[in-house]
């Protein structure tokens, strides 16, 4: 598997992994209390920080899991985790632009939330899970075009 | 659903032609992943032009002995 495909799959498990146990959080008082009430802004940035940080460290223990496997098999391992090809950038680049899609199809939904004076607890919510949509369908599509080819 | 691409190529028999270099070795020469290599290999992949010439000079063939483009059906 290329190294880039790899990262592609360590967002995609931060970024789920991350946001199932933020709207665990959020979302399960939400029967019991009023949606104004609830305080996800600490939940949210944590979710955002972690997110990032937890992306980072996978990368690293991604590039050192690669270069324990390329030791013991034999293979240049540093290659292989500096290698970035032609194919690897049109990938991110394809993927990258049909997250962006989503974002932006997301972005007039919290736009419409925004001018029916949605609660923020709504509107902070509908950002994150635009973000969070974009994110997952754009790695989700790269790691078909890996697979399947284009 | 793999969506072949119109450009068909002799990577794998040129491969074994040039002393049986492995898809990671002619990789190695071009500069790209096994992976890509493997996927030009399959037809899931189209190189751009100067990939197309790399692996070329690398089998040490012609370019156009390396990738074929089929004539349009009239």
């Amino acid at each position: 598997m290329p190294f880039e495909e790899k990262l592609t799959w360590v967002n995609l498990v931060v970024t789920l992994g991350v946001a199932a146990a933020y709207f665990a959080v959020v979302l399960t008082p939400l029967g019991e209390v009023p949606a104004a009430e609830i305080a996800y802004q600490r939940p949210l940035l944590i979710a955002v920080g972690a997110s990032i940080v937890l992306t980072i460290i996978g990368a690293i223990l991604t590039a050192i899991g690669t270069a324990v496997s390329g030791e013991i098999s034999g293979r240049d391992a540093t290659a292989e985790i500096e290698r970035k090809d032609e194919r690897d950038a049109d990938i991110n680049r394809r993927g990258d632009l049909l997250g962006y899609y989503v974002a932006s199809a997301g972005a007039v939904g919290v736009m419409a939330l925004t001018m029916l004076e949605a609660d923020y607890f709504w509107i902070a919510n509908a950002l994150y899970l635009s973000f969070l949509t974009a994110t997952l369908v754009s790695a989700i599509y790269k790691l078909v075009l890996y697979r399947r080819g284009y | 659903m793999v969506k072949p691409t119109k450009v068909t190529n002799r990577i794998r028999s040129l491969r074994f032609a040039a002393g049986e270099m492995t898809q990671a070795e002619l990789a190695d020469r071009v500069g790209v992943t096994r992976q890509t290599i493997i996927a030009i290999e399959q037809g899931r992949y189209s190189p751009t032009l100067e990939m197309a010439f790399r692996i070329a000079r690398a089998l040490g063939v012609p370019l156009d002995e390396v990738f074929e483009y089929p004539e349009e059906a009239k």
